[in-house]
């Protein structure tokens, strides 16, 4: 009898630790940002730091401004929001109100396809066929763009807008849709007018989720952007947040290697705040639901 | 009396279901056509030779045998990791915590973790593991803990969702029979939400296979051949897709890339339909 009370009290201690493991990494995780980021945005001073518009990390006088990363960052997941947004909502209303059962069981797997796609591989495709044709279709010579970036970005995020605007449509009632029939509105009216807004804090959250994937790819915008240190143009070789990141940092020493971690801290702070977003998006949803 | 409706109602409604129809085409096309293209570039580059062999200058062969066994390594090493942690943390939640409070903040906090980029868990890897854990350079081992973190998020809520839909009355059951709360999650929970965790795992799995950002620096990108579970795990190797770039950019070696593209797209496939058959046995029940 004791032993078998030890082994439950052991058990039940185990997974609380393992409850609390996940506090202890989340809150790590952000500590240890603020830790190695503050230093050299110190050093360099906030305003020169983020509103710096030279980087030149290796020069004589060396120069930490990362306003064209910031600015490269916020324009490329405002384009992707601005195709990727229009289509996924309304590959979404599809999935929800319009396909028949089969047709929107093999879209649906088509989209959960897209999802498994690696990032590595949207950039490679995105660079051997989009970057030669953005680059012949607006005579550029060189079609790694900004352009480029947002174009594979809003395919990239796809599928997390449709899943989670196509779970928020189907949890429209039906009630509201049929008396919007009988009112003699038509389908499209409809859904325009009754179930779209009736979900909107659901595709809200579908948006700013987008909006985080968009913020944080890497690999993907790596290979079709150009990764120049200009001040972003659309049809311009740009350098985000996450690309000078992962562009550096394998040869990055000293206080250089320093400033791109303070580069994550700023790259954190947007996700954290985008993320915030997101649950008060949810937790005003659901509590009207 | 049916009266047809004004043409401006009815360019309206015709309009936005052709750009719906549209759409929902963009989305499928970008999918057949990723697909397609690499399939078509790298199928033809898979050879035998490819798959069993390790990149050799001598030679001028290219095979990538190690970076397959570096990538079952890693998935193996992390699940090693965040299974246990991630399945214990998704019963303390759903099966002992008591203060919803506490419970709704660690749900919060979960979600705070899956929606960081992994380009943050790559400089967190740098920062804790390499740094301030002293193991001084990437090796598998380190992107494996990388991996970790990175996917204990997937696991946790995929369990979560698996133990919510073993029935009340189960616990009720085995309480009634005198069994201790333990043995209970051991002997009816666990088995009955089995099916779940494993659709849960196998989605950790394709997250595994698809990172790169995060391993790029803490697994590192070689490619030499280590068959001993225990030394490959002191080695920095290149999983995958960490080659696919790596062969991208470092070697401009397009071929090879599509082959390894194409590779990771069936992976990506067949781990889909297992997905999907896990949870066609969950709807039987």
């Amino acid at each position: 009898m004791k032993t078998k009370t030890i082994i439950e009290q052991t058990m039940k201690t185990t997974f609380f630790l393992c409850g609390m493991l996940t506090i202890v990494i989340t809150f790590g995780i952000a500590v240890y940002m603020v830790i190695s980021g503050i230093p050299a945005i110190r050093e360099i001073g906030l305003s020169d730091f983020l509103f710096g518009q030279v980087w030149n990390p290796t020069g004589a006088e060396p120069q930490f401004g990362i306003l064209p990363f910031i600015l490269t960052s916020v324009y490329a997941t405002l384009g992707a929001i601005a195709i990727g947004v229009p289509i996924g909502l309304a590959t979404a209303i599809f999935l929800a109100k319009v396909a028949p059962p089969k047709v929107a069981a093999a879209v649906n797997t088509a989209v959960e396809l897209l999802a498994g796609i690696p990032s590595v591989v949207y950039g490679f495709v995105g660079m051997i066929v989009l970057v030669p044709l953005v680059m012949n279709v607006f005579n550029l010579r060189n079609g790694a763009t900004l352009f480029s970036a947002i174009l594979v970005l809003s395919i990239m995020i796809l599928p997390g807008i449709i899943n989670v605007s196509r779970t928020a449509l189907a949890a429209v009632p039906r009630e509201y849709e049929e008396a919007s029939y009988a009112l003699g509105a038509t389908k499209v009216e409809t859904i325009c007018k009754v179930s779209v807004p009736a979900a909107k804090s659901g595709i809200a959250a579908g948006i700013v989720l987008g909006i985080g994937r968009a913020v944080g790819e890497t690999m993907a915008v790596i290979l079709v952007a150009g990764n120049v240190a200009n001040m972003p143009e659309l049809f311009g070789s740009v350098r985000s947040l996450t690309m000078a990141i992962a562009g550096e940092m394998s040869y990055a020493t000293g206080f250089h290697r320093n400033v791109l971690f303070s580069i994550g801290l700023v790259l954190f702070v947007f996700i954290l705040l985008i993320n915030l977003t997101l649950n008060l998006i949810l937790k005003r949803g659901g509590a009207k639901r | 009396m049916k009266r047809r409706l004004s043409i401006k109602r009815r360019v309206y409604s015709g309009a936005l279901t052709g750009f719906m129809y549209l759409a929902v085409g963009i989305a499928v096309a970008a999918l057949i056509g990723i697909i397609g293209f690499v399939l078509y570039r790298g199928l033809g580059h898979i050879t035998w030779e490819f798959l069993t062999t390790a990149r050799s200058a001598l030679r001028n062969t290219v095979g990538i045998l190690p970076n397959i066994l570096y990538t079952l390594y890693i998935i193996f090493t992390t699940l090693l990791i965040a299974l246990p942690l991630g399945i214990g943390a998704a019963i303390y939640l759903n099966e002992y915590a008591a203060k919803r409070r506490l419970v709704r903040f660690i749900e919060f906090v979960i979600e705070l973790l899956a929606g960081i980029p992994s380009i943050i868990f790559g400089l967190i890897g740098v920062l804790f593991f390499i740094q301030a854990m002293g193991m001084r350079r990437p090796s598998l081992l380190v992107g494996a803990l990388t991996l970790s973190i990175l996917v204990l998020p997937t696991i946790v809520r995929t369990t979560q969702e698996a133990l919510k839909t073993v029935p009340a009355a189960y616990r009720e059951g085995a309480f009634a029979l005198g069994a201790t709360k333990w043995y209970m999650i051991r002997t009816i929970i666990l088995p009955a939400s089995a099916d779940g965790i494993v659709g849960g795992t196998i989605l950790a799995v394709g997250r595994m296979v698809g990172e790169s950002a995060a391993l790029l620096f803490t697994a590192g990108m070689g490619y030499a051949l280590v068959t001993n579970y225990f030394e490959a795990l002191q080695t920095a190797g290149g999983t995958l897709t960490v080659m696919l770039f790596v062969y991208i950019t470092e070697h401009g070696d397009f071929d090879t890339a599509f082959a390894i593209a194409s590779v990771l797209l069936i992976i990506v496939l067949l781990l889909n339909i297992g997905v999907k058959l896990v949870k066609r046995r969950l709807k039987k029940i």
